[in-house]
């Protein structure tokens, strides 16, 4: 045997949180000088301009939609949904990663976590800003998408409180909000570190603005944390409840395939194995380019491996459950929804879901892969595939062929279609680099409470 | 009493250990108007410096109920008082279906009594502060604890509670100019 024998993989499950020999200071040195102090590299400035551009175009593709409609994509009647709500699924479905890492995690003691907190964070933001495109250019007239919220108006008209879609829109807006303000709370004594760190005049002053005179006294560290902590609480029924309510936008409808009580969990389990993935593929090159494997260990790499391990396994269980109700339910619509899928014409997609989601991330199991970023990276981009592929089948396959065969019909996304996704993750992209330049994206004063020195000795 | 000019007396350390002890020690000696700064949360700090009672739960529950409140006020009055619509024949008063917003406006409220009523009990943003006039203090963002005595506190003398801090063997003393 090689060293991959037994006892080392076991070693290896114990990589520390964060390596040893650091101290307040150097941990406080070594994640604002990526900020304040280190040059700003031509591969980001190449990375950021790649990623601008496609925010250009995805600009261009919105323009082009406001001036001629919705008929510029492959939307048609029976699929009035198309990519516009594939792409809203599924980025939402990545910001939930985010929530689950700051919040959830926070209140299950997983200290781990205070590592990639910052950025998964930060990723949720961004993509549910690329989310919420979606909805709104999806209404047609999108200068017109503030009709969603209740405003005293001249029509005298409401919104149509028994509707999810409108269920979504105080689950989105209210998730974006919570979002911003965990983000930016976790932000402010970092702020106040880049404050007192920079030696550039500007600097000083647009982080001495942000960090609102932040001065890291006990009372306001004690109110600080019980805010915190609650925000987490608040975060957490809340994360749940985003998926849950966008499953809703499906399973309240009788389309075949959308009618069914398993929704919101296999939702929400596939929101977070997707936003795993998008965390894993971000943090691999991360830790590399910023030389971040110290904060960023392979622990992390392994518990976030387990978590999409777990939450795939709970997604391959909803499909299960999907072919099991097509069969047993008797219902011969469900069933041929499940014929359809496995024979129709979009069985491709399907049969590659099922490789992507449920056949590749199984390799997951072997501690080796786990600890490896390339295998890592590789096994989540496959399952960020997949997971679009679900959302893809869930949408279009299901409504494409319903109860009228006079009424089947076929979805042909166009370029625009194709400009305005491929657009979105080039802004997340384009934010991230952002984010990445301008404020710490690990939480340093959480990285502080990590190092043994941060225990009070009786 | 209170000196023209003074705020207080700052001593800095270099841990958490020794801040806390600093500060117990400050508090048997009966100074009352004292706090710590320090890089992160410590665990007992507050109570250390006579932080007893923090109203963050309660402002969060208030803004909780004030917006699960008028969540559902909300759309019972659009829904049954103001324009009222036969849905498929659903009562007006269809509660199971305002149970979402309901629950979203709760967590929104909520969520944002936390933040802005953390930073109003904090008594931020506050641009300026006398403690920022002490030089060392930028370290308080880093690696360093500080122990302040306000001159407000009435056991407070420039003398006195210099040689107090002194015999604490902190790292500095500063005084902290008003």
């Amino acid at each position: 045997m090689d060293e991959r024998t037994e006892p080392v993989t076991a070693e290896r499950e114990r990589a520390p949180v964060i390596e040893p020999g650091y101290t307040f200071g150097s941990v406080t040195d070594k994640i604002s000088s990526i900020v304040l102090t280190r040059p700003t590299s031509n591969g980001w400035f190449f990375g950021f301009g790649l990623a601008f551009l496609l925010t250009m175009m995805m600009l261009y593709a919105i323009g082009y939609l406001c001036v001629r409609g919705t008929g510029i994509w492959g939307v048609t009647i029976p699929i009035g949904w198309g990519f516009a709500i594939v792409n809203f699924v599924w980025w939402i479905g990545i910001g939930h990663a985010g929530t689950l890492i700051s919040a959830i995690l926070l209140l299950l003691r997983q200290s781990w976590r205070n590592s990639i907190n910052r950025f998964a964070e930060a990723m949720t933001l961004f993509a549910v800003a690329s989310a919420g495109i979606f909805p709104l250019i999806h209404v047609g007239r999108p200068w017109l998408a503030y009709w969603l919220f209740p405003y005293p108006n001249t029509m005298k008209v409401w919104p149509q409180f028994r509707s999810p879609l409108i269920w979504d829109v105080f689950a989105v807006s209210t998730y974006a909000t919570i979002s911003l303000l965990f983000w930016f709370i976790g932000l402010i004594p970092d702020l106040a570190t880049l404050r007192d760190r920079s030696t550039n005049h500007a600097s000083r002053i647009i982080y001495g603005i942000l960090a609102m005179g932040w001065r890291g006294s006990a009372r306001h560290w004690h109110r600080y944390e019980t805010a915190y902590l609650l925000l987490a609480g608040l975060a957490t029924p809340l994360v749940l409840s985003v998926h849950t309510v966008v499953s809703f936008d499906f399973a309240i409808g009788i389309v075949p395939g959308w009618h069914t009580t398993i929704f919101p969990p296999y939702f929400v389990a596939g929101a977070i194995y997707s936003g795993f993935a998008m965390v894993l593929m971000l943090s691999i090159p991360i830790r590399k380019i910023f030389q971040l494997e110290d904060f960023i260990t392979e622990r992390h790499l392994q518990n976030s491996a387990k978590v999409m391990l777990a939450t795939g396994l709970i997604v391959a269980y909803g499909y299960i459950i999907e072919g099991f109700m097509g069969w047993y339910s008797g219902n011969r619509y469900d069933g041929f929804t499940l014929w359809n899928r496995l024979h129709g014409p979009y069985a491709f997609f399907y049969y590659m879901l099922l490789i992507c989601n449920i056949v590749i991330p199984q390799v997951l199991w072997i501690p080796r892969l786990r600890s490896s970023p390339i295998w890592l990276f590789l096994v989540s981009g496959v399952v960020l595939v997949g997971m679009w592929l679900e959302r893809f089948i869930i949408v279009v396959v299901s409504l494409h062929r319903d109860f009228l065969t006079s009424s089947w019909g076929m979805y042909y996304p166009t370029r625009w279609d194709w400009m305005t996704y491929i657009g979105t993750i080039g802004m997340f992209l384009a934010a991230m680099f952002l984010f990445v330049r301008v404020l710490p994206m690990i939480s340093i004063f959480e990285m502080r409470t990590l190092l043994p020195e941060a225990e009070v000795k009786e | 009493m209170r000196r023209a000019g003074t705020y207080g007396f700052m001593a800095e350390f270099d841990s958490p250990t020794s801040l806390v002890a600093a500060a117990h020690r400050v508090q048997q000696a009966g100074y009352r108007k004292v706090d710590a700064y320090s890089p992160f949360p410590i665990e007992g700090l507050a109570e250390a410096v006579g932080f007893h009672r923090d109203e963050m739960p309660l402002v969060v529950l208030i803004g909780g109920l004030i917006g699960g409140i008028t969540g559902y006020a909300m759309q019972y009055w659009m829904s049954v008082i103001s324009y009222p619509i036969n849905v498929g024949g659903k009562p007006y008063h269809s509660w199971p279906a305002f149970i979402i917003v309901t629950f979203e406006m709760t967590i929104l409220f909520a969520g944002i009594s936390a933040v802005l009523g953390m930073l109003a009990l904090n008594g931020l943003p506050m641009p300026y502060h006398p403690v920022f006039n002490v030089p060392r203090f930028a370290f308080a963002t880093k690696d360093r604890f500080f122990l302040i005595v306000f001159s407000s506190d009435p056991k407070y003398s420039s003398i006195e509670t210099r040689r107090f801090l002194e015999s604490l063997s902190p790292r500095s003393i500063a005084e902290v100019p008003d």
